[in-house]
Parts: structure tokens; sequence; C-alpha cells
């Protein structure tokens, strides 16, 4: 256990955290209610939309990959999940959620087929995929948002709450601590990061990488599809282009939370930070009432300033 | 002859898709192939193609450019105010604006050199700063672009529509003399094996900061020549610029792992994907239909330029 | 010793630290124009980081170098051109997807970011030529040469930039006999006509035939440094490795030619580089695989571990036919099969982790195995005297020799029915190869069965019950016994007959 947790929590991994207080410290200077718990709470809540994005965009940068379907295996699922329960058939009802994971984990293993066996770098790849995704989306849904609502089902992860906390959050670590055990305990895991540092050494130690591949973005699609169900359950509709905004600030929050972009080294808990750190960020920008533009230029000044850091420690730890 | 087509395939194939392609839209256009036709053609591909070739200097030294985008929109965004007015502060605002594209090249560089952060990283986050700057210069879409030196920019000489000068300009003035630069074989020897580099005596921080410099520079002139074609500044056009770059060098026969490729290519890979979309509007296809299909056709020229793989007999090369 | 020039190279108090590890310690050491200079030494004992310092791509943490008795610092691989300082590594410095004519142009000593001249284009023509590599056209991709050719191109290269002082580590490892003595010419006139040349190689009769002066490390230190013929072998090995080196190679005890067949593969074909290969490896054997570089041994040897698409043939495993459909399917107790590829560093493991993770990668698909349990590989690595810090640290810290062994007890630990090596001990060193040669007759001892493809055919006499010979994707020759002999191995790694008079290395 001691040897689990010690591998999951690295320095790297503890600067979101650090740079999350902060925000938090320095928020309250300017506006009190920053400190109040209904505040932290809502946070708590909106960030786990992100931070599924996030959890499975970690196991495939992990392996050494990106995914840039992240939108559009959102909305998708998004679309698919509201559009059955818009049915009114109560069995199509029930069935949405598992639907729109199953449909994640489709667009995963297609992800996966080219990057496994046609070998085509996943960066290009799941851009096609994406804009595929956006087509069939264009065509079923002719353009217009789609029709549709949410379940009970899906606004309750969304929306609900147990004992203070919001269910969206608890989802979350769940889904952080399931696949944090499946990293650190079975050969999967050790496969996951061993094909992120030298996928040629590991393909001749005896390992299938194509399946290994297979699985990461299959976990990658099914995050995604995860956090776009609690979307659409948030926000009670699926609409175009709702996983757009998402796609950069799910990378930035891998890399802040320690996660290497070459694959290998990092883990989940950097990336709760990562997620937890962008959302107050935007939050209490959007607090403060700053413009769109200075929002940006804030955004982008904070995340190169935090990567120096992690940089200019291991600078001075050599 | 058959040596140099054999040395250069990727470029050799992404142009014969092209001219096909290119054939088949003049073919099917209703005005067919008249000099407006041409020109409108020749004006969309030069600006994905100059976005292209910025790509194109950031992935040939195995890195990426996410900002290419943004760039183009900061650029762009600038040239709504600086290319009115006289003659001279024109000319002028064009320096200035290409200018401002090679200083947020040699940001990215210089966070990248001396940072040590890898490229995507670092434009993932330059973009938003890049983008917010565009913002504050136009908060909402606007400014002008005097009307002249745009219509010479966008129209034709003779006939001959003017992007397709500039494109041969790009190609037979700047880079095939570049190639032949210690900088230009330093791009590829970077990209290629930077240890190798290193040992052949090549200031690989140099050539990278270079890289990337020429990335912003391109970039620049992609928001320049953007601007010429809109005569207006808008701060929100990078998103679909920047994937869409990325798209056309590597459909140009650019490898992603760097030290493969040419501007040629990533120039062909750009008209190519121009020249799909314009297909789609004339074909008759739905127009609902076309974005779907605009993907298929993607996906698929991706998947047989990785059909190769398929055909090894080594199951260790594929890892190459 | 009362030369008024001062020496070309003098080093003085140099020392190397990473982090904990010191690499060199206060080494003094001289390099005079006009001589070949080999420099001796075990993997990790400072040789490779000696040539990088000398040629600018690491920095001391302590010491002095002068060129021509004036202090420098090299700062840089160009900073240590500009003084006519010029190394060949064994890590090639050629760019794979640039032509030969390009890197020649990036090599040559003039060469900024500027317009390239293409100055001493035409002399580096002629040194390939005369180095046997006038077949090498200028156009073609270095990453479509094979790795003699690129070594020959990397000499060509060297030479071209006019050097003062020549560094060769491993230049010619990939070179076959013949060309080894054009280019043993070659740098002979150089000398003659004043370079420098410091030669690092791990076999003897290059050393012998091309060395002035012996410079012995160990330990990041120089030992001795003595004109060539002050010692002979036995006493330059002692040097080396500090302790008496009984015997280089284990006895090799009478092979049983009726033990139970273990492996038997008939007919194998693949594209046109495999053709027709037959063979068969009994239960306690230790098989050879020789020949040229690139003769198909070592296709062959990826076909059994099925690395190969398409190939053609039948391969029996125990006596019941074996599909194997790669490393997954050939690691698995039912076949039984160990592979040591070529490139450890790219291949064999995985740098960025630490030991243990390594250990356990090839277990961890194993049913039968908990590859968490230490004593797997506790063994083994106790027999090959693993020397580390901590088995938790990164692979990388390790010396080439030890991450061999690393490499090799990790495929240890699955027990393997039949393991194949391919030239596990190209470049390392003295030690690290009497441990891996008695681990592998313990192995036969026990029962395993061992493929061993080697380019040095001592290992191919010393250690093998039998050597088959490949030339052009045929076993032209199968030596057992008394038929063992260097004279026959070199005449069918050339493809004829002993007594022809070509067979000469």
């Amino acid at each position: 256990m001691i040897r689990t947790v010690s591998r999951a929590v690295t320095l790297d991994s503890l600067m979101p955290y650090l740079g999350a207080v902060a925000l938090i410290i320095a928020g309250s200077f300017f506006f009190p209610q920053v400190l109040s718990v209904d505040y932290l709470t809502q946070q708590l809540q909106i960030a786990a939309f992100l931070g599924l994005l996030a959890t499975g965009a970690t196991i495939v940068i992990l392996l050494g990959h990106i995914d840039l379907s992240v939108p559009w295996v959102l909305t998708g699922a998004a679309i698919l999940s509201t559009a059955m329960v818009g049915t009114g058939n109560p069995v199509l009802s029930v069935l949405a959620v598992p639907a729109a994971l199953a449909f994640g984990a489709l667009i995963g293993l297609i992800n996966g087929m080219g990057v496994a066996i046609l070998r085509i770098p996943s960066m290009v790849w799941t851009l096609a995929v994406n804009s595929m995704l956006l087509g069939l989306a264009v065509l079923n849904t002719g353009g217009f948002n789609p029709r549709g609502e949410s379940s009970p089902l899906m606004v309750a992860m969304a929306s609900g709450d147990v004992l203070g906390l919001p269910l969206s959050f608890l989802i979350w670590i769940a889904v952080c601590v399931g696949l944090t055990w499946v990293l650190v305990r079975t050969p999967f895991g050790r496969y996951l990061r061993s094909i992120g540092f030298n996928e040629k050494a590991t393909f001749l130690s005896g390992v299938s990488t194509p399946s290994v591949v297979f699985a990461a973005f299959a976990i990658a699609g099914m995050c995604s599809a995860l956090g776009g169900v609690m979307l659409a359950g948030y926000a009670n509709q699926a609409y175009q282009s709702m996983g757009d905004p998402f796609l950069l600030p799910t990378i930035a929050a891998v890399v802040i939370g320690g996660t290497s972009i070459l694959g290998g080294r990092g883990g989940l808990f950097g990336t709760i930070g990562g997620a937890l750190f962008i959302t107050l960020l935007t939050s209490i920008l959007s607090v403060m009432q700053i413009g769109d533009a200075w929002r940006n230029i804030i955004f982008g000044a904070i995340i190169l300033a935090m990567l120096l850091f992690q940089t200019l420690r291991k600078g001075a730890a050599q | 002859m058959l040596e140099y087509a054999k040395s250069n395939r990727r470029e050799v194939i992404a142009a014969a898709v092209l001219i096909v392609l290119l054939a088949t839209y003049l073919g099917t256009h209703p005005r067919g192939a008249s000099t407006y036709v041409m020109t409108i053609w020749a004006n969309q591909c030069l600006i994905l193609g100059l976005a292209a070739c910025a790509q194109f200097f950031a992935v040939v030294v195995r890195g990426i450019d996410l900002s290419v985008g943004a760039v183009m929109a900061l650029t762009n965004t600038i040239a709504s105010y600086l290319l009115d007015g006289s003659a001279g502060g024109i000319a002028l605002g064009m320096i200035a604006v290409v200018g401002a594209g090679a200083l947020c090249g040699l940001l990215n560089g210089a966070i990248i050199v001396f940072g040590r952060i890898q490229p995507i990283v670092v434009t993932l986050a330059t973009a938003s700063i890049f983008v917010g700057l565009a913002l504050l210069l136009r908060p909402t879409p606007g400014g002008a672009v005097n009307y002249d030196l745009a219509d010479a920019m966008t129209l034709d000489v003779l006939g001959i529509p003017t992007a397709l000068i500039i494109t041969a300009v790009v190609v037979f003035a700047f880079w095939l003399p570049f190639r032949r630069t210690g900088l230009g074989l330093g791009l590829y020897a970077l990209g290629s094996s930077e240890q190798a580099a290193f040992q052949s005596g090549i200031d690989t921080r140099l050539v990278r900061l270079a890289a990337f410099t020429l990335a912003g520079i391109f970039a620049g002139l992609a928001g320049l020549f953007y601007s010429f074609v809109t005569t207006t500044g808008d701060a929100g056009i990078g998103p679909g610029f920047t994937l869409n770059s990325i798209a056309a060098v590597v459909l140009g026969g650019v490898l992603l792992r760097g030290g493969v490729g040419s501007l040629v290519g990533a120039l062909a890979g750009a008209f190519i994907l121009k020249t799909i979309a314009s297909l789609m509007f004339f074909s008759g296809i739905p127009s609902l239909a076309q974005p779907l299909f605009e993907g298929l056709i993607l996906a698929g020229a991706i998947a047989i330029g990785g059909a190769d793989v398929l055909r090894a007999r080594n199951k260790l090369e594929v890892f190459k | 010793m009362t030369n008024l020039k001062p020496p070309l190279l003098e080093m003085q108090g140099i020392s190397m630290h990473f982090g904990a590890t010191k690499a060199l310690d206060k080494v003094d050491f001289v390099c005079k124009a006009g001589e070949v200079h080999a420099i001796l030494g075990e993997n990790g004992a400072g040789k490779s980081t000696l040539m990088k310092l000398i040629a600018g791509v690491l920095q001391p943490t302590d010491g002095m170098i002068r060129v021509d008795g004036e202090k420098v610092s090299l700062s840089s691989p160009k900073a240590a051109l500009r003084h006519g300082l010029v190394c060949m590594f064994q890590e090639l410095s050629l760019v794979p997807d640039l032509t030969v004519r390009e890197n020649l142009l990036l090599g040559a000593r003039d060469a900024g970011l500027g317009w390239l001249q293409g100055k001493g284009l035409d002399a580096a023509q002629q040194t390939l030529a005369r180095i046997g590599g006038e077949d090498i056209a200028q156009g073609a991709r270095v990453a479509d040469l094979t790795l003699p050719q690129r070594q020959q191109v990397e000499i060509a290269k060297a030479i071209m930039k006019k050097p003062r002082l020549l560094i060769l580590d491993e230049a010619t490892s990939a070179l076959s006999a013949s060309v080894v003595e054009k280019v043993f010419d070659l740098i002979r006139e150089e000398r003659d006509n004043g370079t420098a040349v410091l030669f690092i190689s791990h076999r003897f009769h290059e050393i012998e035939a091309l060395a002035d002066r012996i410079s012995v490390f160990r330990n990041g230190r120089r030992v001795e440094t003595f004109a060539k013929g002050a010692h002979d072998y036995g006493a330059i090995i002692d040097m080396m490795v500090g302790q008496k080196i009984e015997e280089l190679f284990p006895p090799k005890p009478p092979s049983d030619p009726e033990a139970e067949i273990v492996l038997h593969v008939e007919g194998l074909n693949w594209e046109d580089r495999v053709k027709s290969v037959n063979l068969t490896v009994r239960r306690g054997q230790i098989i050879g695989l020789g020949g040229l570089d690139g003769q198909g041994q070592g296709a062959f040897m990826m076909g059994l571990f099925g690395l190969l698409r398409k190939t053609q043939g039948t391969t029996a495993l125990a006596g019941a036919p074996a599909a194997i459909t790669g490393p997954k399917a050939a690691k698995q107790s039912e076949l039984g099969l160990a592979y040591i590829p070529e490139d450890r560093k790219t291949e064999g493991l995985i740098l960025d982790q630490s030991i243990e993770e390594n250990l356990e990668l090839a277990a961890l698909g194993r049913k039968d195995l908990d590859a968490g349990d230490p004593s797997l590989y506790a063994g083994s690595l106790e027999q090959l005297a693993l020397k580390h810090g901590g088995l938790n640290l990164p692979v990388s810290s390790l010396s080439g020799g030890n991450q061999q062994k690393v490499v090799l007890a990790k495929w240890l630990a699955l027990n393997p029915r039949c393991l194949l090596l391919a030239d596990p001990t190209r470049g390392i060193d003295v030690k690290t190869k009497t441990q891996i040669y008695n681990i592998l007759r313990k192995l036969a001892d026990q029962g395993a069965s061992v493929i061993l493809l080697s380019t040095d055919y001592e290992e191919l006499i010393q250690l093998c019950d039998e050597t088959h010979v490949f030339f052009d994707g045929q076993i032209v020759a199968s030596l057992s016994g008394d038929d063992l002999t260097p004279q026959n191995i070199i005449a069918a790694a050339l493809n004829v007959s002993p007594s022809g008079g070509t067979a000469h290395a």
C-alpha cells in the first residue's frame, strides 16, 4: 500500500494542489465568498467534468499518445444519451448511460486500431476520427441542437450530492481510484508505462502491445463519454460543439499534474490536482469579471509558469 | 528523374493526387476553369498552405506548433490596424505584421529551448496568450485593409492567380535555395537525430530556435494573406487552422516524427485539403453530409498512408 | 621524453562526475602527434567518457585540457572541431534521413548555418572509395545503408574534417576484415602525416595491428601507458580487470549427440534473406551462428522468435510442431523461447525504468510465474555479479555490460528451454564477457539449449558445440569438433574454400 501511494504521489503531482490552494487564498482577498463551502463544493462539482476527460487523457498520454477526439466523443455521447431519453421509451431511457459508455469504448477501439494496427500517429488519427464524428453529428442532427433530454439518473450524476459532496466529484474520484489501482497493480498498468517509454522493447519482452493500446484508448473513450453524459445531465441537454472548449484544458490539466507528454511518467493523482487547478483558475478569473482577452492571456501565462517551475526545479535537483 | 521521384516519393504522390483533384474540381465546377474560379480556389489554398508551411518548420524538427492558428489570429488583427493609409505606412505595416509572427515564433522557440518543455505543451499555452492579445486588439471582428493592395494580392496577374505566383515564389525563391544552406540541412538533422546533429557540430539550440521562428514567420504570412482575402481583423479564426495545418503536413508526406518531408509537400497537402473541401461544395452531396465526407476522406487518405505498415514483413520495422 | 614541442593534447587532473558516480577520477593523459594511441579498459572504465570530453560532447567536472600547450575549453563538438579534435563515435553521428552527400556537407569543417560550399566533397568521395565504399551512392539515404556502409561514411566524414587528432571509438566494429585492413592503411597514412589517433577497440588483433602506444584504464583511472609489445595479452587483461582472469572461456564438455532434440527447423525461407535453412538443436547444446554482418543469420533468429511475417518452413519444439506467432507466444512455457536482441539500449531494455521493472517485464505475461517475486532473478543476478546501487534505480545508470546482464537475467527468470542471443557481447568488456560465457555454459549443463549469434569467431569456436556459418541467406558450413577453426569459419563466411588464397583475414 505504501509502495502504491509513493508511486502515485510525486512532488510534481503535488504542484497543482499547492497552486489551487494559492489560487483560493489569493482569490479570497478579492472575493471572500471564494472561501465559502458553497463555492468550493460547486468547484468540485464542475471540476469533475474536466477531470473525467483528463483522467482518460492521462491514460493515453502515459501510453505515449494523445487523444484529440475528446470533444466529439463527449458531444456524441451527450447527443446519443439525451436522444435515447428523449424518445420517452423507458427501456431506452435506462440504457442511455450504458449506451453512451459503449459508444465511447467503440470510438476508443477505432482510435486504437489506427494507432496500433495502421501505426498512424495518434495526433493525426484521433483528429481524423474527431472530424468524422463531427460529420456524423451534423448529418444526424441537421446542424441544429439535438432534441432530447437528460434522464433523472444523468441529472443526479451531474448535480446530485451525497453527504454534502457533489456526486459528480465522487464519481470522478471513484474512477480515478479504480484506474490508479489498475495502473499500479496490474500488468496492464506496467505495460502502459513501458510502452510509453519504449514500445519496441516492450513488444520484444513478449507483451501484446496492440491490445494494450486498444484498451487504453477504449478507457479514454469511456471517460470522455462519461464526461459527456454528465455534462448533458448538468445542462439538461446536449448541444453542438459542447466539447470543443474542453480539449486544450484537458491536455493542460494532465501536464500540469506532472504527467510527461512523452509518455511513461506520471499518474492520475497529479491529474486530479491539474483539473482542480484549471477549474479554479477559470472560475476565479470569471468571478473577478476579467474580460475574455485577459482571461486567455493569464490562463496561458500561468500554465507556462507552472511548467517552467517544474523544469527549473528538476534542473536545480540535478 | 526516376531517382528523384523515388527519393521524393511522398511529395510526388501528393502532387499527383492534387492534380487529379484539381482537374475534377475544375471539371465539375459550373463555371469551369475560369480565372475567377482559379483565383478563389488558389486564395483559399494559399492561406492554409502558408499555415502548413509554419507547421512544417515545427514538425521537421520533431516538434509541433499548436499556436499556428493563434499567431494567424493575432497577426490578422494587427494587420486590420496597420494595412491602411499611405503606401509607406502599409509597407511598414506588412513588415510589422510578419515581424509580430516572427516574435511569437521566437517566444515559442525560446521557451522550448531554454525552458526545456515539450513544444506541444508550450505552444498550447502560448496559443492562449496570443489569442488573448488578438482579442484585446479586436474584441469583435472589424478594421479594414487597403482594398487596392488586397485586390492586387488576391486577384490575378495576366490570368494567373496571384496566390499561385506567391506559392511559386515561396518554393523557388525561398525553399529550394534554403534547402542548400546549413540551416536547411540542420533542421532535418535535428529532427532526424538530435544526437547525430549535435555530434556533427550543429548548434542544436540555435537551429531549434530558428525553426520555431520560421514557423512564426510563416504563420504571420498566413495571417497577413488571410487579411488580404477577408480585409478585416477577426480574433476567432485560429482553431480550425491549427488542426488543419497538422492534417495538411501529414497529407503532404511530412512525418510527425521529424526529419522527413518538405515545404513543397506541406503546401501540396494544404492544397489537397482545400480542394477536397471545394469539390464537396459543388459535388451535389447534401450539405449536411459534407462534413462527414470530408472527415471520411481525411481519415481514408491518412489510413492509406498508414497501410504501408501492413506490408512490413519484419514486425520490428513498424516501431521505427 | 625531452620533447621541446608541447604535446598535441594534454589532460591534467581530469575528473568527471555523474551524480555520485565518478566516471573519471583525476586522470592525466597525453596524446602526441603522429602516433596511434590505443585505449583499453572494461566497459565503465571511463574510456568513452574521456573521448566525449575530448570531442566536446561533455565538459569535465574538474581538470584542465591543453592543446599545443594552450589551455582550452571544449564546450561543444564545434569548439573541439576548431582545435582539430574529431571523434567518430560508437553511436553513429550520421543523420539517418539525410543523404550521404548531405551528411558530408554538414560535417565539413567550415559548415555553418549559411550557404554550404561543398568543399572537400570530392576528397571525401575518394576516401570512401579507398576504404571499399565506392558503391555507396552520394544520393542514398543513410537510413537505407547497411551498418558497415554507415561506418565507412562515418570514417570518410571524419577524415574530411582534416583532423589533427582523430578518435576512433569502436569505429570498425561492423566492418569485414578486408575493409578493416583498408581503413587501417588509411589511418596509418594519416598518422604518418602527423595526425594523432586515439583508438578504442575490444579486439586485440586490431590493437596489435594498429597501435603504437597503449593506455589501460580501469575504474575511471589510467592504470598505465606503455609502448606496444611491452606487455603480453595476459598482462594487459590483468591490468584491465585488476585481477587475474584464469580463462576467458569455460571448459567445453563433450556434447551428447544423442540428446533429445529441442528445436528443429526445416526449410525456413523468408523474403530472399533466409533461404532453406535447416537447424537441429539438442538439449544442452550451444549452437553458434556465424557469418559476415547481414547474411541472414540475424533474420533467421528473429524468425525463430516470431518476429517475421510470412516465413515458410516448419519449426518443431521438443518434437511438437510449433506456431510461433510472436514474442508473447514464444515466451510461454509451452514454447519456452527467450530472445536477447542485438541492441540492448533500444530493444532489450527500457532505459528510463528501474532495474527491477526491467527485470519483471518478461515474466509479467507468464501466468505460471509471479513476476514480483525477487527470487526469480536473484540467482542469475548473483551469478552474473550485477553491480548496481539499488534495484530501484533506472537501468540507464548502469554501464553497458551491467545493462546486458539485466537483459539476460530478465529472460533467465522465465527458465527458457531455448535461449536465442543476438551478438550479446558486442562492445562489452572482457570481464562481463567471461561472466556471460560462464552462465551460458552453466545453462547448457542444466539442460537448456542456446543459440548464439556472434561476430566474434573466438566465441563461435570456444563456446559453441556446433557453428553454422551463413552466407547470402544460406548455411554454407556447419562446423563442429576439429573442423571448428578460425580458418574454416572465415573461409565459410566469405564463401570460399579454406585452401583458397583469399580466405585470409
